[in-house]
């Protein structure tokens, strides 16, 4: 049970993220209102979503040094998962959007490159179905993943700084600004940022051993 | 004559490419008549479009082109032939051959495009010579781009819907960038972040290249 104690924690936190993330006492800005509590979902969805794109990049990247399937079904595994988080963080966002800024859909440049940069991942998923030779699979996808995040640091980090958003805190950072938060928002934000990337890497470990136990045959 | 200079093999290629290109015709010609036919089909569905729908529909009938020139320089290698090139030069120099002619054949696309843009919906270009300049580094960002992809999708047995599923996603960010670098040249706007795009138009450009020249010879090996 030791090597456990990280799902009982993410449990706990999430936990603690949904009770107190809805019952927190939060400052009301504008139109706002209420609405701010998204934050403390739609935030930690885009961090899952970088740690599994980064996990996918790093055993893409040692797929190609070594020529070994089980790093390549490790990839695909994260980017899968990655696409999801990335999903549920376009979703949140929307919801968001469409109590704030009046539309579900806007010409908001970051709603645009994110929808972009997912778009790429799933791009990658179909890629990985059109190919049925397993170790032609691998290189490919492993050669085109590596394309598909240097694409989409600019997309999400380098653009968005430099056109106008309607997103909070635009004028700094693509995040959000942490000295623009309240402290009451901090005490959630916080824990939710570990709890849901803890809670993203539990949901890719169960990925990665369903894909193995599908190729046990090739993996003995 | 020796010639193991990387730099004289791979204009070799390039010379050996161009030459295929001029002694068989069909595709050059092909090309030109999708061109044609797109621009035209254009103008008789909406005349003549004001100039932001100018340049939106420009830049849609480039990145088609794009893919329609560029996935036929892999897709007329066959097996034999790229076997017979695997023996003889390194995979980088191979890749850097068909960069160098794929911008080439870009850049005469690109031409021929805005000729029959200009032709068939109207001027509303205000400063020529800068929108020359962005088509031509357009056609170099696209052709660039979709030289890898070719290659991957050469990888999956020429599968040209696959080129279409990777390469759009991939290309918006580039395209977004030029359609909003390239609106400077029909109406005069203040943009203060010009010189930043062009940065970073350049900067994916030089991203791309690196790419291409490392991750090729992995999808060589087979």
């Amino acid at each position: 049970m030791a090597k456990h104690w990280w799902k009982a924690l993410a449990i706990l936190l999430l936990l603690y993220v949904i009770i107190a993330g809805f019952t927190v006492e939060i400052p009301i800005i504008g139109t706002n209102g209420q609405s701010s509590r998204g934050l403390f979902f739609h935030v930690p969805m885009w961090i899952c979503m970088y740690t599994m794109f980064t996990i996918s990049i790093v055993y893409s990247l040692l797929y190609l040094s070594k020529y070994d399937l089980k790093k390549d079904v490790i990839a695909a595994a994260a980017a899968g998962v990655g696409s999801f988080f990335g999903v549920m963080g376009f979703a949140t966002g929307s919801l968001w959007a469409t109590y704030t800024w009046g539309g579900t859909l806007t010409d908001d440049p970051k709603q645009m490159c994110t929808a972009i940069a997912i778009l790429i991942y799933l791009a990658y998923l179909v890629l990985r179905l059109s190919i049925h030779d397993l170790d032609k699979r691998a290189r490919i996808s492993a050669v085109y993943n590596i394309f598909a995040y240097a694409l989409l640091i600019p997309l999400t980090y380098i653009i968005p700084r430099m056109v106008d958003s309607l997103h909070p805190g635009s004028a700094t950072t693509p995040g959000f600004a942490s000295k623009d938060t309240s402290g009451s928002m901090k005490q959630v934000l916080y824990p939710a940022f570990i709890g849901w990337t803890l809670l993203s890497v539990w949901i890719f470990s169960l990925v990665v051993r369903y894909k193995k136990l599908q190729l046990k045959n090739i993996f003995k | 004559m020796k010639k193991d200079n990387p730099l004289r093999q791979t204009l070799t290629l390039v010379k050996k490419d161009l030459t295929l290109e001029l002694r068989q015709q069909y595709a050059f010609y092909g090309v030109l008549l999708y061109i044609v036919a797109t621009v035209f089909v254009i103008n008789l569905m909406m005349g003549r479009p004001d100039d932001k729908v100018w340049n939106a529909l420009f830049w849609v009938i480039q990145l088609f082109v794009a893919v329609n020139a560029v996935a036929k320089s892999f897709m007329q290698e066959n097996r034999g032939r790229l076997l017979y090139f695997y023996s003889i030069v390194n995979s980088r120099v191979f890749i850097a051959a068909k960069l160098i002619y794929n911008i080439i054949l870009m850049a005469l696309m690109s031409v021929i495009a805005l000729v029959c843009s200009v032709a068939f919906l109207g001027n509303p270009i205000l400063h020529p010579g800068y929108f020359i300049g962005m088509v031509l580094l357009g056609g170099t960002s696209l052709s660039l781009l979709f030289t890898m992809l070719a290659a991957i999708a050469a990888q999956a047995n020429h599968n040209a819907a696959l080129m279409a599923v990777m390469g759009f996603p991939l290309i918006m960010p580039v395209l977004m960038l030029l359609a909003n670098i390239s609106l400077s040249a029909f109406v005069t706007v203040y943009q203060p972040e010009l010189p930043k795009m062009f940065l970073l138009l350049g900067g994916m450009d030089i991203l791309v290249v690196a790419l291409t020249m490392i991750l090729f010879p992995f999808l060589w090996k087979d």
